[in-house]
């Protein structure tokens, strides 16, 4: 009777821990996903916008009759036909200090500000008809000179963008902690570096979807949205369009890709709303291709000047850097474009001991579509910076660079640990993370295989990257500023009559299995089979109330939720079984399905028995019992503003030094993601992320002329990682379980694209080194390589 | 406005008569004419391969085909090869692989999988990337789909000569 029972990821039953495969992706591997693009509903319209082919231009005329006039067509709107049916909104947060940005509106009201703002939209019977309209509107346009570098937006007397707000520079923040002058001063070696990382695209395999219905009758609104947080789009629709709250529902179906993505407020799709409140028509956008690369929001575009400062003996003195974000001609709604170069900022040098860190931020307005938060918002930049610096650092005092970072990590026995800019670290393990790392990809015995084919002509390179990852953001990240955007989440739990389970969670998927894994955990906790519990996710009025599926928050915030949803339930269900058995609800225990005797195991009854009685049978339940086989739980974050996780990442390439390419050989992770409920699903989160960091290291480039217009929108001529250039890459876990919740879960999702890059410009320098050259400009293209070694 | 033409063809073993526009590409028809929303229009420029199906017996991206190009042919969905069981051995290794995440890209991959499993012998890794490599997948990073595809054709290939 000592023995400690055992606890829900111990239980012989559990699914935490197990590579459980994801039921609901049988519907996908048969095509029978639902998109947006899937739905079919009576009378729909499908909509088509004309988008502005300057960077900048005013509009001085529009002219819709020709367009209005074609077959087909029900309506066709510009910005004026627009007013008094919505309000327009503003990218800023409060606690951003001094961060400005213009009032945004569904269709560019006088003057457009990048090339793809839309200008006006057709809502017509077909989307050819839509389109075939778009032709004839007339707009006479007056080119104004574009803003569309960032150098440009902020030289001395260039125009505003916005009038209004005086100059273009969005947000400023400076950083200076520790004594960095003296460090630099009392420094062996000092090395500077300019790193610079092209803007970049999500390119989601599903383009941006929404439908909007409108019934007039009721004034109910229902939005099928590809979207990651319906809950948040909900509050900003109530915001920004005159209807009552319990009028609105958005229900969330499968969504294909999306990693930051598709959770902003996108003028064309506030323009489908107006257009279905106006119509009372469902009213159906999906962007095409082409449109999806200047509409959607773009990545990155940082400019970092950087140094380091190091001893002789391999101490880390200070890091200084001073990032440069160009974020097109609006902060983007409700999140901003200024929490991307935050993060930089914020998280640049934090994982290694220094205490002298400094560093400014400048995010500017300039004449390109708006950037705003993708996947590990500021983390691949300020890893790239770091570990950059780190292994030129290293180079400069001739030591390895592993060792360099082995005598730098913050020590695994040094938690919890604030770093010079304030983050809070709970408990990291960055240095069995970097051993265990060492060992996995035999470091020693790849460094003699480099030497040996060096001899031969034969140039490969090793990159490391460290990092930490942010993960389960708390109040204080966004609703704090005055965003709608919850950091907690709900879970319901029902008990059938049939003894299976409904869960209602309000945690989102779009394929990184959270239905999956929030079904592991109820079932493991309450005790019943997997295929017993059907999550239900994605849909304002069917689940509890949530912020959804972003900042890799889902298992580490929705998953605790659902623990404790489950906790309550199984207790609310003993107290059940235990009036129907005459037993004390403690000495009964559920397993697979059973009412069992908690000592010996011995089965009572199933648990279909104990909802029949529940639901049908109440006059055979003691008096005063009152059957309660709902049970719901909140969770969100309070002990720290965020729950860290931390990584090593490594590169094992080649390069063709007549050709500039790289082939990427082998990539390795190590990620410590606190307790992992499903591994095979973390391990393929990272490789996708790991994926998406190589697509922006080696390839991703939205590439602009002076005039501000994109050369390379089509699939066609923007490269993305295929099969055939990707590595095999080999991941280890670490599991330093969370503190604060019971599941101890951190987040994941970022892990891959944060570390990615680094890594792999660690090894493109690695394998230059002989011949004295090195890279800093992402995407590291072959014609970059070959300019670096000075072949052309 | 496009002319209209009436096409005769089999798509997953049934019988089709439809009058479709000129100008309406085969992944438009099989979506809004004929229900088929497995097919998917990613591109819609040939490059990302959601829309690959079976033409004839050839894979082919229905983006870049007009419906009205297709009288007499026979066409194969996603949704004819899974009915017909003929890529379940393929799709199983997909679910134990997890080989997939949002799913947009994968009724591509599984219909250009099978052309490759359908060639018979185990191809190495670097072959089945080659295969695939005209398919775009975001999610996954590409390994657990290499992964199933190699388990797949493993599985076939010792079933023939066991």
């Amino acid at each position: 009777m000592s023995e400690q029972p055992l606890s829900f990821f111990d239980r012989p039953n559990s699914y935490i821990g197990k590579s459980v495969p994801r039921p609901n992706a049988q519907r996908l591997l048969q095509g029978r996903g639902v998109f947006v693009d899937d739905l079919r509903l009576p009378r729909l319209l499908h909509a088509a916008f004309l988008r502005s082919p300057y960077a900048h231009a005013r509009i001085k005329r529009i002219d819709t009759a020709a367009a209005a006039r074609r077959a087909g067509v029900v309506r066709v709107v510009t910005a004026a036909d627009l007013a008094g049916l919505y309000t327009p909104w503003v990218g800023v947060l409060t606690h951003l200090k001094g961060m400005k940005s213009a009032p945004q509106h569904p269709l560019a009201p006088d003057r457009a500000r990048w090339q793809g703002e839309p200008v006006a939209a057709v809502a017509a019977e077909t989307r050819a008809a839509a389109e075939d309209a778009l032709a004839e509107i007339a707009v006479e346009w007056e080119e104004l000179p574009p803003l569309a570098s960032v150098e440009a937006a902020l030289a001395p007397g260039a125009p505003a963008i916005h009038e209004a707000l005086g100059d273009n520079l969005a947000f400023t923040r400076t950083i200076d902690a520790g004594a960095v002058d003296d460090a630099f001063d009392r420094a062996d070696a000092v090395v500077a570096e300019t790193f610079t990382f092209a803007r970049h695209t999500g390119v989601c395999p599903e383009p941006r979807s929404i439908l909007a219905e409108f019934n007039p009758a009721d004034r109910r609104l229902t939005l099928y949205c590809s979207s990651q947080a319906p809950h948040m789009m909900k509050e900003i629709v109530l915001r920004h369009f005159p209807l009552a709250e319990a009028d609105l529902r958005v229900v969330c179906h499968d969504v294909g890709g999306s990693y930051g993505i598709k959770i902003h407020v996108y003028p064309d799709e506030m323009t489908v709303i107006a257009l279905a409140l106006m119509l009372g028509r469902p009213v159906k956008f999906v962007a095409d291709r082409l449109e999806s690369f200047v509409s959607d929001i773009h990545a990155r575009e940082h400019r970092v000047a950087a140094r380091v400062a190091v001893s002789k003996s391999g101490e880390i003195l200070a890091i200084d850097i001073d990032d440069l974000t160009g974020i097109g001609p609006f902060s983007t709604y409700p999140r901003t474009s200024a929490v991307e170069g935050n993060q930089v900022v914020n998280l640049a040098g934090s994982w290694y001991r220094s205490p002298n860190y400094r560093a400014r931020l400048r995010v500017v307005f300039q004449n390109k579509p708006p950037m705003s938060q993708y996947r590990a918002v500021g983390h691949p930049v300020a890893c790239a910076v770091t570990e950059g610096l780190v292994d030129l650092a290293a180079r400069a005092i001739a030591m390895d660079p592993a060792e360099l970072r082995w005598r730098n990590l913050i020590a695994d026995d040094a938690y919890p640990w604030k770093s010079p800019a304030g983050l809070l670290f709970e408990k990291l393990s960055h240095q069995r993370a970097l051993e265990r790392m060492l060992g996995m990809m035999d470091y020693t015995g790849l460094r003699r295989e480099q030497k040996a084919l060096r001899a031969q002509g034969v140039h490969r390179g090793i990159g490391l990257a460290c990092f930490v990852e942010i993960t389960n953001p708390g109040p204080a990240f966004y609703g704090v500023g005055g965003a709608p955007i919850s950091a907690q989440d709900g879970c319901s739990l029902r008990l059938e009559p049939g003894g299976t389970v409904t869960c209602a969670i309000s945690v989102t998927e779009q394929g990184q299995g959270t239905e999956t894994v929030v079904a592991q955990i109820v079932a493991s906790v309450l005790g019943v089979a997997l295929a017993r519990v059907r999550v239900v996710t994605g849909d304002t009025e069917r689940t509890p109330y949530g912020g959804g599926t972003w900042a890799s928050r889902g298992t580490g915030i929705g998953g605790e939720a659902a623990l404790q949803a489950a906790k309550a339930l199984r207790a609310n269900v003993l107290t059940l079984a235990g009036a129907m058995l005459q037993a004390a609800p403690g000495g009964l225990d559920i397993v697979e399905g059973w009412i069992v005797d908690a000592g010996t195991g011995a089965r009572r009854i199933g648990l279909e028995e104990v909802g029949r009685a529940g639901y049908f049978r109440g006059d055979t339940l003691p008096p005063g019992l009152q059957p309660e086989l709902v049970a719901t739980r909140h969770h969100q974050p309070r002990d720290y503003p965020f729950a860290f996780t931390n990584g090593v990442q490594a590169s094992w390439l080649e390069l063709d030094v007549e050709t500039g390419f790289v082939r990427l050989l082998k990539h390795w992770v190590v990620e410590d993601c606190g307790r992992m409920v499903n591994p095979l699903l973390v391990d393929e989160q990272i490789r996708g992320g790991v994926v998406q960091g190589l697509g922006a290291a080696l390839f991703e480039e939205c590439l602009y002329d002076a005039a501000g217009q994109l050369r390379n929108g089509t699939l066609a001529d923007y490269l993305v990682p295929m099969a055939a250039e990707m590595p095999d890459i080999e991941v280890a876990h670490l599991e330093t379980p969370l503190a604060g919740t019971e599941l101890g879960a951190k987040g994941v999702g970022e892990a891959g694209t944060a570390g990615a890059p680094a890594a792999v410009m660690n090894a493109i320098n690695d394998a230059l080194a002989p011949f004295g050259a090195r890279v800093a400009e992402q995407p590291f293209t072959p014609a970059r390589i070959l300019r670096a070694l000075g072949r052309v | 406005m496009s002319e209209s033409v009436e096409i005769r063809l089999t798509v997953n073993g049934a019988a089709v008569t439809r009058r479709v526009d000129a100008r309406q590409s085969l992944v438009d028809f099989l979506r809004e004419e004929l229900g088929l929303t497995g097919t998917r229009a990613g591109c819609e420029h040939g490059v990302c391969g959601a829309c690959t199906l079976r033409l004839d017996g050839a894979i082919v991206r229905a983006c870049l085909l007009f419906a009205a190009q297709l009288d007499g042919a026979r066409v194969e969905t996603i949704e004819g090869l899974s009915d017909s069981g003929e890529i379940a051995d393929l799709q199983a290794a997909f679910h134990r692989r997890n080989a997939l995440q949002c799913g947009f890209c994968t009724a591509g991959m599984l219909v250009t999988a099978a052309a490759l499993l359908r060639r018979g012998g185990v191809p190495s890794r670097e072959e089945i990337r080659d295969f695939l490599s005209g398919n775009y997948c975001r999610c996954t990073g590409y390994c657990a789909i290499i992964d199933a595809v190699e388990e797949a054709c493993r599985a076939r290939a010792e079933k023939a000569s066991p």
